[in-house]
């Protein structure tokens, strides 16, 4: 795969709510899972993999592809959703989610998961990696690209201030981070857990270039993109505001889902609105 | 008293060689690359060598990134803060995810000397060899520090090597083999067996040469890698001389002579005595007085071959 054709954002929109018919139910029927920020990631990781990143899913270990990597390792199913739609596994599969022989586990596994490239789980860790990839296509000469999903709360964590550091300091515009900002961790609210201060202003401060967008708006998502692509010398964020279990009508901004599993009952009434 | 090489310099001599001949070296290094020797490397090669600053976690990371791109990267810092500091990021970006990884303890074991306990890696090799397909290497000296150094690269996978910062004696010779996962044997015994090493095997040596003044016959095996380990090797010599003195500058809790335990007890129990530091921080103080301070000595090696061979 090479160059994108620019989406056809109404069938964009469609395989949106695909995507979080697949997320609800693969979580249900695991009976463990984490709906909410799966949910808010939705639009972010549909045009990533559908519009942005070179990825030839019939050779997941191309060695001219882009890279993704879920930082917030606990969005695994909107991952798995991605890849399942990307052709790079059977869309049955997603019914294996967390099954003990499966290869679709809790968190991301890059050592059974086709098209995943590094595990993920702990939170913090995602950016380093990217950093570390985008130095080694400026070292091969490709023009290969590094995107990390990171969450508003996993910022908390103090290695991600450590990478944004080591990516502008090596200029690294190969790097494109993109914040799910759904402003409720697992306790409660980001702010009355731990609040990040102004979160643009930081990254600024940092030496990254920083679009804050509608994470659910996927014509701004796609621009955002875009913009990160023609943004040199620096890398780019994109603080994505969304809102947490987003479509779901009980789920959306609801702390009690971050990682909770919809009963049948529950999951029939989410499917209904994502219908 | 034999030559003495400090292992660090013989670390960085070495890589500065290896990335001349293999151009997928790469090198990272947590603002102390003076320490590490890497400056060698990162005067030779500037384009290849990444100074991530005083940040192990994102070092770390990033080794594993560059790692993903076909890249063999050597990541260093103090034995302590890589392997304490970064222990989650080398669980999982490159333990968990397997990736090819050459993780370079420095400052091992009572070789930051005054620099006082904070400093004083005692602990790394349990940490490390704790983690599922982590290759486990301690040298004995400068000289097999270099050799470790290639057989590190040309070896696919993930990987912990503790370098010294100190001379120590040199008791290996440039003919000696060096094989991943190979114990070296340098003397065979009747009556026990020292399996040692690092600076150890210089003072499993003295040992045997006391206990030969007193009629005792030792073997004195150089078991370099801790995991995987040489079962073969470790099990031949219970065999043979019926009890197994180990002896290492590192916590008696996790290291080598917990491997060998975990090993005898299990296949072929025989007396055991582990020579190390026993459950404790370390002191301030230069790297001799610490090694007699903390035990780390010939006489506690005799002690313990004394103890290992009454109780058979």
């Amino acid at each position: 795969m090479d160059q994108h054709e620019k989406p056809d954002f109404e069938q964009l929109g469609d395989q949106c709510k695909k995507m979080r018919r697949q997320i609800v139910t693969m979580i249900n029927r695991a009976g463990t899972g984490h709906p909410g920020g799966s949910l808010s990631a939705v639009e972010v990781m549909a045009v990533l993999f559908t519009s942005v990143m070179r990825v030839d899913p019939a050779n997941p270990c191309w060695d001219r592809r882009d890279f993704f990597f879920l930082s917030k390792g606990h969005a695994a199913p909107v991952l798995y959703s991605a890849l399942a739609n990307r052709k790079f596994f059977p869309e049955e599969e997603l019914l294996t989610l967390r099954q003990l022989d499966s290869r679709l586990h809790g968190h991301p596994s890059s050592e059974c998961t086709p098209g995943v490239d590094m595990s993920s789980g702990a939170l913090g860790q995602g950016l380093s990696v990217a950093n570390g990839v985008a130095l080694g296509a400026r070292l091969n000469g490709t023009d290969q690209r590094a995107y990390v999903l990171i969450g508003d709360g996993e910022l908390h964590e103090g290695q991600l201030w450590e990478a944004a550091m080591t990516s502008a300091h090596f200029r690294l515009d190969n790097v494109c981070a993109i914040v799910d900002s759904n402003g409720l961790c697992l306790d409660g609210p980001l702010d009355e857990v731990k609040c990040l201060g102004n979160l643009k202003a930081k990254y600024e401060s940092f030496g990254w270039h920083a679009v804050e967008i509608d994470g659910h708006d996927l014509q701004a998502v796609y621009d955002a993109f875009q913009e990160a692509l023609r943004t040199k010398g620096r890398p780019t964020v994109i603080i994505a505001n969304t809102v947490k279990g987003k479509g779901v009508s009980f789920m959306e901004d609801q702390v009690g889902w971050h990682g909770l599993a919809p009963n049948n009952e529950q999951l029939k009434i989410a499917l209904e609105e994502l219908t | 008293m034999n030559e003495t090489i400090a292992p660090r310099e013989a670390y960085g001599k070495a890589l500065l060689k290896l990335g001349s001949e293999n151009k997928d070296v790469v090198v990272l290094d947590a603002d102390v690359s003076k320490a590490t020797m890497t400056s060698l490397f990162a005067a030779e090669f500037p384009e290849r060598f990444f100074n991530i600053g005083i940040a192990e976690s994102d070092l770390v990371g990033t080794a594993a990134g560059l790692a993903l791109m076909g890249k063999i990267p050597f990541a260093n810092a103090y034995a302590n803060f890589l392997t304490g500091n970064a222990w989650d990021q080398i669980r999982i970006s490159v333990s968990y995810a397997n990736k090819n990884v050459k993780l370079i303890g420095h400052n091992s074991g009572t070789s930051p000397g005054q620099e006082g306990p904070t400093h004083l890696p005692l602990e790394d090799i349990s940490l490390m060899r704790s983690l599922p397909g982590m290759i486990v290497i301690e040298p004995a000296d400068g000289i097999e520090t270099a050799k470790a150094v290639r057989a590190l690269a040309e070896n696919v996978g993930q990987a912990y090597l503790r370098v010294g910062r100190m001379p120590t004696p040199v008791v290996t010779s440039e003919d000696d083999p060096f094989i991943i996962g190979k114990a070296n044997v340098y003397r065979r015994g009747t009556d026990a067996s020292i399996l040692a090493n690092g600076v150890m095997l210089s003072k499993a040596f003295e040992a045997a040469d006391i206990l030969a003044g007193e009629g005792i016959s030792v073997d004195v095996i150089n078991v370099h890698t801790v995991k995987p380990l040489d079962s073969e090797c470790v099990l031949e010599a219970a065999g043979r001389t019926g009890c197994i003195v180990t002896a290492e500058e590192h916590s008696v809790i996790g290291g080598l002579g917990s491997a060998v335990a975990e090993l005898l007890v299990q296949t072929r129990p025989v007396p055991v005595r582990i020579v190390g530091v026993k459950d404790r921080f370390g002191l301030s103080g230069k790297m001799p007085e610490l090694l007699d301070a903390l035990g780390l000595t010939a006489g506690a090696i005799v002690g313990a071959v004394k103890e290992a061979i009454a109780a058979k």
